[in-house]
């Protein structure tokens, strides 16, 4: 028998929309090997889950058009009948989802859903499916398998979930596991512990393991060959260490290159110009033409195949495929190879140093701040005790700079964050802006602080409400804080900050969801700035965003920033980005600030037990 | 004379309120018409909307005619005044006289020429035999007559205005409470939830019926219930308030606020939550102006939604209520008394189909297009379909 697993042949994934065919996918190709794991990477939207419910085959519904041939051990999966595919799913190939919160059933034990696999594909009576399932339970490092065993999804959390899902997964030694973002739902520390515990059992399972993440760092750590997607399809297949180390196509530059990070600090980040192609009107030629910045004359016209390059000769030369002309040396040689565009710098645009020189003025002062929540209880909602979600916490922002709290889901950063805007009224301390105490101040001098102190939210989806137009979401800052302005004057502050954020006036009177997520947040920016704050905090402003996009919001952020010396909160969980654009840094912990001080010092020299685990979790990128 | 119902001014209310919606619509950018045009179905269902309210509006404008004595010479009172007939005649009954007063004995079926049912009849030699009679006028009952021999499709066009008016009257009462009470309760939370969450658990843990039946007998009892409007009973005036079908509507109206009023708390309560409320509040703009811009406008696809599906089910109400003897009387003409008493027809042998295929129709026919017109409003309103 082979050691190959898996094996996709040309796979077509088409769905049929209103707008015309969608190629979600479009003619893929690859291979697994048995105990190893192959990384899809790539942009939302770019086909990679599709690809995965392609291979489980559990894309039947009407509509949808697929093509090409799947083996799984070297037969043919792809035209079995329905029966017998089911036989396949869960059974020879499984899969973990994104959610670990939503994928298990809230009404049944976790036993009951993991024997459910074993009774139903290997033929096990329920004693033995219980014996199995707890060996299962054990596997993946539960202290008390019995326990978990006869427990409800809700009594677990979120990593141990994910936990029990990849135990369900196992639990029939699959051939295939099919992890679709596995972990992009859980904090960082427990990121680790899931994909170490997947890397383990693969080995002693001799399971092959089919990644999809957009996370780089997360594929370079963990996968063995790595293939990156682009408008549904494959541009780059290499083994993981040899992409990050040379990556050959222009998208896959561009996309390390948008990774923000402490290398890249004092510099813009890379972005890609454009946004990518919708999937019913891909360009005719190379997908990438239009946005690439190495485009030749004849890129729009040819598509280019997925080949081992031979342009550059070296060791590695048979192992890494590339779908560009740049390394097809017929077409390099022919007259279409004149690049379009001057050839870009490698080295991206830096920034020009501060004005204002670091640690000059204070701006905003927070000193032993509570938020507490009180637990009301019986008839009449006696206070039985208080959630202390912030519980006594000091920072200084000061002006022109940038202060990150860090800390993982649930540790308080985002109540912190409400509450020093007085949305949530805190329980105790103070916070001073500009030596002005407001947490005793009433609505009315409330008022004129607010204009002073904005907020950028996460979800560009639910940060704008649908049914306003863009002009009368940025105008309502305006209105209200701002009341002397007339209707000509908010128009023109309207246009300003829509001009200054990169939209242009055409957007005003345009619906939010006519805009891209990236765009979305552009508005969201240009609504926090159209009053023009000194302040603003970033709550996880750029968490929900693919990483190109993200890396055009960090350039705008960090450039709003020089150009009006606004200060910055930035709530985050992601310590890349905390090491691009902070200049100091706070990690919170149980809603407390455990450490805090410069960057560098934090990043180079965590003294707290906590600061050192979170540092050590986030998967490295070489550099 | 001219005489006004309670109940006409809900018809008025309504067709103002078409006007005005219609007016505001062709101003603007006109995208709303334009897409409501752009799909065939939703125009058709407009056309038979606006036929409907013309029906209702026209037996909404009522008066009463000069009384005249055998010489056709007009009455008048002792000291000068006129007499009035003691029935008010609508635009609609005045349009459709001949329907009205081509009355027959008894059952007949659609489009015939003699009684359903048999009669002794005296033959021209004297004798007398048993047989179906010669109807008065033949041919012109498309829809039959029933069992006093009116005709069934008079009947039914006068149900138009009765299912029009228990329809939207409700609807105007339940809108304001639910909206109101539901965005409160959703909004603000606390104290005032726990109170309007009290309010509208033990109105709905009450038997509707048995909370109607209640109040039809206390208010409703001995109000104006169609034909005679001189009737002791009932207030003799232009403007006749207690009008029974008015009952009806406020009552349905203060049992059914309840489920709409939980739908939008619910909605109310997870807008609430998102960033936009929060970004406002960031703003300082006050409660007031969050909820009438962020959370009103992006929950009235649950009040369309939920208003045009209970519509059907208070026409079906106004049939149910006619069942137990509160419903509106006999002669104003409801499509719920026509079920009402197809009950006992369909029994019979040979049945008598045409009274319930008549309220069917007539029903259907208001039911349906409300449905698809709404779904149609809906889309136009949303901005995210707008522009596809």
């Amino acid at each position: 028998m082979s050691s190959q697993v898996l094996e996709v042949k040309n796979l077509k994934t088409y769905f049929k929309t209103g707008e015309g065919l969608a190629r979600a996918v479009d003619g893929v190709s690859f291979k697994i090997e048995r105990s190893s794991t192959f990384a899809l990477v790539g942009e939302s939207g770019c086909g990679k889950s599709v690809t995965a419910l392609s291979i489980i085959q559990l894309l039947s519904a009407s509509g949808v058009e697929t093509h090409g041939d799947i083996f799984l051990n070297g037969s043919e999966i792809s035209n079995l009948p329905e029966a017998e595919k089911r036989h396949i799913r869960g059974n020879r190939i499984s899969m973990i989802f994104q959610e670990p919160m939503t994928s298990l059933n809230p009404v049944f034990t976790i036993g009951n859903q993991i024997t459910e696999a074993l009774t139903l594909h290997q033929g096990l009576n329920k004693a033995e499916a219980k014996n199995a399932a707890i060996s299962m339970l054990s596997q993946v490092k539960f202290t008390d398998p019995e326990a978990i065993f006869n427990d409800y999804p809700h009594r677990l959390s979120g990593g141990m979930r994910q936990r029990v899902m990849i135990a369900m997964a196992l639990c029939c030694k699959p051939d295939l596991l099919i992890a679709d973002e596995p972990t992009t739902a859980l904090d960082v520390t427990i990121q680790k512990d899931i994909m170490g515990l997947m890397n383990e059992l693969k080995s002693e399972l001799g399971t092959a393991v089919l990644l999809i993440t957009h996370n780089l760092a997360l594929v370079y750590n963990n996968a063995d060959t790595v293939g990156v997607m682009y408008a549904g399809r494959l541009v780059e297949l290499a083994p993981a260490r040899l992409l990050f180390s040379n990556p050959q196509h222009p998208y896959t530059i561009k996309l390390m290159r948008s990774i923000p990070g402490a290398a890249r600090r004092g510099h813009l980040l890379d972005t890609i110009k454009g946004a990518v192609p919708a999937a019913t009107s891909y360009p005719k030629g190379c997908r990438f033409s239009g946005r690439c910045p190495r485009e030749m004359e004849g890129c729009a016209a040819t598509e280019p195949a997925l080949t081992t390059k031979k342009s550059t000769a070296n060791d590695y030369g048979s192992k890494q495929f590339v779908a560009c002309h740049l390394y097809d040396l017929a077409f390099m040689s022919g007259a279409k190879a004149r690049p379009l565009r001057a050839a870009a710098d490698g080295e991206s645009k830096a920034l020009p140093t501060k004005a204002a020189a670091p640690g000059s003025e204070t701006i905003v002062k927070i000193s032993n701040l509570k938020t507490w929540y009180p637990i009301r209880k019986g008839i009449f909602k006696k206070i039985r005790g208080y959630v202390r979600a912030v519980d006594g916490i000091d920072l200084t922002v000061r002006s022109g700079q940038t202060l990150a709290l860090v800390g993982e889901s649930g540790c308080g950063k985002t109540s912190a964050g409400k509450t020093i805007l007085q949305l949530i009224k805190p329980a105790g301390g103070s916070v001073c802006f500009r030596g002005q105490e407001i947490t005793a101040m009433g609505t009315r001098e409330l008022k004129q602080i607010r204009a002073k102190m904005q907020i950028i939210f996460q979800d560009p989806y639910s940060s704008l409400n649908p049914r306003l137009m863009v002009k009368d979401i940025i105008e309502e800052g305006i209105r209200s804080l701002l009341p002397g302005l007339n209707k000509v004057e908010r128009q023109r502050r309207v246009a300003e900050v829509l001009d200054l954020v990169g939209l242009g006036p055409k957007a005003m009177s345009r619906y939010p969801h006519e805009f891209s997520g990236g765009q979305r947040q552009r508005i969201g920016i240009a609504r926090a700035l159209a009053v023009r704050p000194e302040f603003i905090i970033c709550d996880e402003a750029v968490s929900a965003l693919d990483v190109s996009v993200q890396a055009q919001i960090l350039n705008l952020l960090k450039i709003i920033q020089d150009k009006f010396g606004i200060s910055y909160l930035f709530i985050t969980h992601d310590l890349g980005v905390v090491e691009y654009i902070a200049d100091e840094v706070a990690v919170m912990y149980n809603g407390k600030i455990v450490e805090r001080g410069a960057v560098e010092d934090i990043f180079n020299r965590p003294t707290h037990e906590y600061t050192k685990k979170l540092l050590s979790a986030v998967p490295a990128l070489p550099e | 004379m001219p005489v006004i119902l309670a109940t006409d001014l809900i018809v008025f209310l309504v067709t103002g309120g078409a006007i005005f919606m219609a007016y505001r619509s062709t101003r603007g950018n006109g995208a709303v018409l334009r897409e409501i045009k752009q799909n065939r179905l939703a125009a058709v269902s407009l056309v038979f909307l606006c036929l409907y309210l013309g029906t209702a509006l026209m037996d909404s404008l009522r008066w009463r005619d000069v009384a005249v004595d055998e010489n056709g010479a007009a009455l008048i009172t002792e000291d000068g005044g006129a007499v009035y007939e003691s029935e008010a005649l609508s635009l609609l009954d005045r349009a459709l006289s001949g329907l009205r007063t081509g009355t027959e004995k008894s059952y007949s079926a659609p489009f015939a020429s003699r009684l359903f049912v048999k009669e002794s009849m005296e033959l021209p030699d004297g004798r007398v035999t048993r047989g179906y009679p010669p109807l008065r006028y033949p041919g012109t009952h498309i829809l039959g007559t029933d069992k006093v021999g009116s005709d069934v499709l008079y009947t039914a066009i006068k149900g138009i205005r009765t299912g029009i008016v228990i329809g939207t009257g409700t609807t105007l009462i339940i809108i304001p409470f639910a909206i109101f009470f539901g965005v409160i309760a959703g909004f603000f939370g606390g104290f005032i939830d726990d109170i309007i969450q009290y309010v509208y658990t033990t109105l709905s843990s009450i038997p509707g019926v048995l909370l109607i039946v209640a109040f039809m007998l206390l208010f409703g009892g001995k109000g104006f219930q169609g034909g005679l409007v001189s009737e002791s009973d009932v207030f003799l005036s232009v403007f006749v308030p207690n009008d029974r079908l008015f009952w009806l509507c406020l009552i349905l109206g203060i049992t059914s606020w309840t489920d709409l009023c939980r739908l939008i708390r619910g909605e109310a309560m997870k807008l609430r939550e998102l960033e936009y409320v929060n970004a406002a509040r960031a703003f300082g703009v006050p409660g007031s102006g969050i909820i009438w811009r962020h959370i009103v406008p992006n929950l009235m696809h649950i009040v369309l939604i939920t208003v045009v599906l209970q519509f059907s089910g208070l026409v079906l109400a106004e049939a149910v209520l006619s069942y137990i003897g509160i419903g509106v009387g006999p002669e104003m003409g409801s499509w719920g008394n026509m079920i009402n008493t197809a009950r006992l027809e369909l029994s019979r042998e040979p049945v008598v189909w045409w009274n319930l295929f008549a309220s069917f129709l007539f029903m259907f026919g208001l039911v349906l297009p409300a449905n698809i017109f709404g779904d149609a409003v809906r889309d136009a309103l949303d901005p995210k379909l707008r522009y596809r």
